[in-house]
């Protein structure tokens, strides 16, 4: 029987919630060793396996793989969620592109100073509602299918949803004006493997916090 | 016969670098047109019919009926029309891993130009520490196991281009920034020398000199709300 997969990363959201989010979406069990100490990470540097040095790292298939959206992409293609030929995979990275975007910003905004953080975050929370989520709405408009791209649900729909929730955890009203993302959001989140995921227990990690926060600077050193 | 790609975005290298460099790897002639001023921009940026800049964003390429964006998007789907994607998911992912972290690199120096003066030359010596501690000794050590004058697969990839890019760019500003890699010396010679690569980095190609001064201010115009 094949090993499961296993993600190396802090204890938290980050870089590798996405890689989280598609493995569980794709019905995949995984373990994680959770970096919690300079010294572990400095171990795991040590022994070769971190490419540029760096987290996320995924053991998966005989392969360790580092590099967020080269694990995503391989993933993606993996499980078949990445379109059925390259101008539907085009757009589907297109769409993930822009949804990893907004999505480092808020990661990246839990590590400034408070003052800074909080006109980030409504700055994120302007982006997503003036720059990304009209997009999704007119993209879902206008073919007026159940997902963004070939009828069929792929890592596009996957990102959205997360990115989704990740604004909504900003500001609770973001999708009042996106009658079709509402839906979108009920429809994605209910495909039983998402579903799972999303409920209390699951491998999904919560927002940053302060402590996590302290953890990831002490490591990385910044 | 099919029309040539289409690239908008200013007169200069920027995100779109990667972009020039791939296709003229490929040998695919493409045109361009430069954003010179932010009603240019804006312009691209209202029209309506077919959501020309997806997320308000360039780099953006016409290509095969299709506006594309994200620069990562770009490039992987002229990789993958032109066979330099390697070929399984396994030689695709070791390119992609290599392309990401190059990547990484080339953003600091697609960055440093914007920085605050007293920042810039600071940023110089991280950038070379960068390269040398972190990003060459990999690529030097791909090379030096298997031998061969690829990175991967034993032929050419956009792991391959996107590397010697970003070589030849940090040689501009750290002229001896190869000096313990003889791997990736003789790499930079073999890659260079190829026919389409050669003709790219010969003078009157599209490949965009370095940003001075005027392409700074061109950016801020532009971009600065």
């Amino acid at each position: 029987m094949a090993t499961k997969p296993k993600l190396y990363y802090f204890r938290g959201r980050g870089r590798m919630e996405s890689i989280r989010w598609l493995l569980a979406a794709a019905g995949v069990e995984f373990e994680e060793e959770f970096i919690e100490t300079a010294e572990q990470y400095e171990k795991l540097q040590k022994d070769g396996r971190l490419l540029f040095g760096q987290v996320p790292m995924v053991e998966i298939d005989g392969m360790v793989l580092t590099q967020t959206r080269a694990i995503l992409s391989y993933l993606a293609a993996k499980y078949d969620l990445y379109g059925k030929d390259l101008k539907e995979t085009v757009r589907i990275n297109m769409y993930a592109d822009g949804t990893l975007d907004l999505m480092l910003m808020i990661a990246l905004a839990a590590f400034k100073p408070p003052a800074e953080k909080e006109e980030d975050l409504a700055l994120i929370v302007q982006k997503a509602q003036t720059r990304y989520f009209p997009v999704f709405e007119k993209i879902l408009k206008d073919h007026g299918q159940d997902f963004l791209v070939g009828n069929k649900f792929s890592w596009a729909d996957l990102q959205l949803l997360e990115a989704i929730l990740m604004v909504e955890e900003l500001n609770a009203s973001v999708l009042s004006d996106f009658r079709l993302l509402q839906a979108f959001k009920t429809r994605i989140s209910n495909i039983p493997t998402i579903k799972k995921f999303l409920q209390p227990g699951s491998q999904r990690q919560p927002p940053p916090d302060s402590h996590y926060v302290e953890v990831v600077r002490s490591i990385l050193h910044f | 016969m099919a029309a040539k790609p289409k690239l908008h975005y200013p007169n200069g290298r920027g995100r779109m670098e990667s972009v020039r460099w791939v296709l003229a790897a490929a040998g695919v002639e493409f045109d361009e047109e430069f954003l010179e001023a932010k009603e240019q921009l804006q312009k691209l940026q209202k029209l309506q019919d077919g959501n020309h800049l997806l997320f308000q964003q360039v780099p953006m390429v016409e290509i095969d009926g299709m506006k594309l964006v994200q620069t990562r998007s770009i490039l992987h789907y002229i990789a993958d029309k032109h066979h330099l994607f390697g070929r399984d998911l396994k030689e695709r992912t070791l390119i992609d891993m290599y392309v990401e972290g190059t990547l990484d690199l080339l953003e600091l120096i697609i960055m440093h130009p914007f920085l605050k003066p007293d920042d810039q030359q600071k940023e110089v010596v991280n950038m070379a520490q960068k390269a040398i501690i972190r990003y060459f000794p990999v690529f030097e050590k791909v090379l030096r196991d298997h031998g061969q004058r690829f990175l991967v697969g034993n032929q050419l990839s956009l792991a391959d281009i996107i590397l010697l890019q970003t070589i030849l760019a940090l040689e501009e500003k750290i002229p001896n920034i190869l000096s313990a890699f003889p791997h990736l010396q003789e790499f930079t010679v073999k890659i260079s020398n190829i026919a389409t690569i050669k003709k790219f980095l010969e003078p009157g190609s599209k490949k965009k000199p370095p940003p001075d001064d005027i392409y700074v201010r061109t950016v801020y115009n532009i971009f600065m709300p």
